[in-house]
């Protein structure tokens, strides 16, 4: 049976949501080893990811210079333990939020093997399928015999696992030289909010320019909270400065695969819809009937969004 | 300080691309190409800092077919000094990119090498991270505002949680992301005074890269396509197609 190494993204206290989505493609590959670079005192995340079913083991890498998510500290690490732990893995993988995009790369330099992004679907051990040009191309790769698969995972691809039993966490450590030429100085407060998280949100809200000014967002805020809704933006509305960045989705924001979506105010560009086409249901509400974004959405309706949003909490409420 | 930009000719971004006929790639006759838009900000932000005194000579390079000279005089008429184009007909893949801009970065010993943080054709989003590790040297992905002081380089980067700040020793690499900049128009005068800056072009062989295993593409498709739905013509139509449909309570 294949090996597989799944690096962990968290930020010291709890698992990010993509990792129970990645477990859901490793476990096809093989026997998943999930390995969790942490600080000594923020090892929660170890037992988060050892409750995931198709998770056997979880390697607990504790150091103190691991409490931040630096790839040029991290990296090294995880090059030695995909080498050399247990003989080496047959694929190391990590999700493709910006954590995993920013560190394996790194990894796969240093282990001189090409990497797989994006991996949205396995066809046999070797040959998968990714997307190119925004999602306008699905290509199939195949990892030529005689060397470690690298891949991140398309986290809207796959479904999350449920939990399982209690895998064994185990202590591990990777002896390597690490550099000191980068240093973490902290996340930017943005005045995010304690809506849930837009990557696994089930119902996410979203609006784009047509909502026309930061102090009109104040509508689909509303319509989401009432939803119980992630808010999200298209990258016109980050652009204008309507909301912060986290918000965007789309081809360079976020890739989300919610059961429902409502796309306000929202025209429906190529690169917007990368970033929503996994979704179960779309809505799509846009004064423009003739806006792109109705070729995709299941429910279309057209007017003007400041007179049906308040309808719709109305509506809702009945 | 020099520094060393890396771009690339892609299909431009407005192209709606198309899978050829054999689905052994996609149709590039006759299309619009263009310096990859990500790139156009790693340019915009090189001759920022040149214009404020950060650096004093930006370098452009290229890997691809000889067409690209023409991604590489764009960055010229924007005002780049100097260009090389490492001539190769075949696909040169993230690793074997990495590796051909490490062989640059020896020779050229630049202090800052800003790159885009991907290539909007293949997406990989890789290289700059890959040539950081071969060079042994920090790297800042995703990168929306730089400032530098004293060898030392601040960067904000835009990452799933919001924003976050690092700081790298340089020399470093930097992959610059969508809000960094706005890159500026290129004038006719520009462009006539590009005509006369150096552009060197060298096969991609002269730099010795050893050439590592590459992914196999087996196949092109397009994605399975969304069936669009209906439009309804109320907001009580519309609650009651969720609530039938069963994504709504």
């Amino acid at each position: 049976m294949s090996s597989v190494l799944l690096i962990a993204d968290h930020d010291g206290k709890s698992l990010n949501t993509g990792i129970a989505r990645s477990v859901a493609c490793a476990r096809q590959l093989g026997t998943v080893h999930v390995a969790v670079f942490h600080a000594p005192d923020a090892d929660a995340p170890c037992a988060a990811a050892a409750r995931l079913d198709g998770v056997s083991r979880v390697l607990s890498v504790s150091n103190p210079v691991n409490g931040t998510p630096l790839a040029a500290v991290l990296a090294p690490q995880i090059a030695r333990l995909a080498a050399e732990h247990e003989g080496g893995y047959d694929y190391v993988l990590a999700p493709s939020t910006t954590f995993g995009k920013d560190v394996l790369p790194r990894v796969a330099a240093l282990m001189g093997v090409p990497q797989v992004s994006d991996l949205m679907e396995v066809i046999d051990a070797r040959t998968f399928k990714r997307p190119i040009y925004a999602g306008n191309v699905i290509t199939t790769v195949k990892v030529p015999e005689g060397i470690p698969v690298l891949a991140t995972v398309r986290i809207a691809s796959f479904q999350a696992v449920g939990d399982g039993e209690d895998a064994p966490i185990v202590a591990a450590q990777a002896e390597v030289e690490l550099p000191d030429h980068t240093r973490y100085l902290g996340l930017v407060d943005t005045g995010g909010s304690d809506r849930p998280d837009l990557q696994s949100a089930p119902v996410v809200v979203a609006g784009g320019r047509g909502v026309g000014s930061e102090e009109n967002f104040q509508v689909i805020f509303k319509l989401a909270d009432k939803l119980g809704a992630a808010v999200g933006a298209s990258r016109a509305a980050v652009d204008a400065g309507y909301v912060p960045n986290e918000m965007q989705v789309g081809q360079t924001g976020k890739i989300i695969a919610p059961d429902l979506y409502f796309a306000i105010g929202i025209s429906g560009a190529i690169q917007h819809m990368t970033g929503i086409k996994d979704a179960g249901c779309i809505v799509a509400i846009n004064k423009d009937g003739d806006a792109p974004i109705f070729e995709v959405a299941d429910y279309g309706l057209v007017g003007d969004l400041f007179t049906l949003l308040p309808e719709l909490e109305k509506a809702l409420d009945d | 300080m020099k520094i060393l930009v890396g771009i690339k000719r892609v299909i431009d971004y407005n192209v709606r691309v198309q899978v050829n006929r054999d689905g052994s790639g996609v149709v590039k006759e006759g299309v619009k190409m263009s310096i990859n838009p990500f790139d156009e900000i790693a340019v915009e932000e090189a001759l920022r800092m040149k214009e404020r005194g950060d650096a004093n000579e930006v370098v452009v390079v290229s890997i691809g077919p000889e067409a690209a000279q023409q991604q590489l005089r764009t960055a010229l008429a924007m005002g780049a000094d100097r260009a090389v184009l490492y001539q190769s007909d075949e696909e040169v893949q993230p690793l074997a990119a990495a590796r051909a801009l490490l062989a640059v970065v020896e020779a050229e010993d630049p202090g800052l090498v800003l790159l885009g943080k991907q290539a909007i054709d293949d997406d990989s989003n890789q290289v700059g991270q890959m040539l950081a590790a071969l060079w042994n040297r920090p790297q800042a992905t995703f990168v929306s505002a730089l400032e530098f002081t004293d060898g030392v380089a601040k960067a904000t980067r835009e990452v799933d949680a919001g924003l976050e700040n690092i700081e790298v020793e340089l020399p470093a690499v930097v992959t610059v992301d969508l809000r960094l900049n706005e890159p500026r128009f290129v004038k006719m005068p520009d462009i006539m005074k590009a005509k006369r800056k150096p552009l060197e072009i060298k096969p991609f062989a002269e730099l010795g890269v050893e050439m590592p295993v590459q992914l196999e593409t087996t196949l092109h498709e397009p994605p399975p396509k969304r069936q669009g739905g209906v439009k309804v013509d109320s907001v009580q139509a519309l609650v009651e197609a969720l609530k039938n449909k069963g994504v709504l309570s």
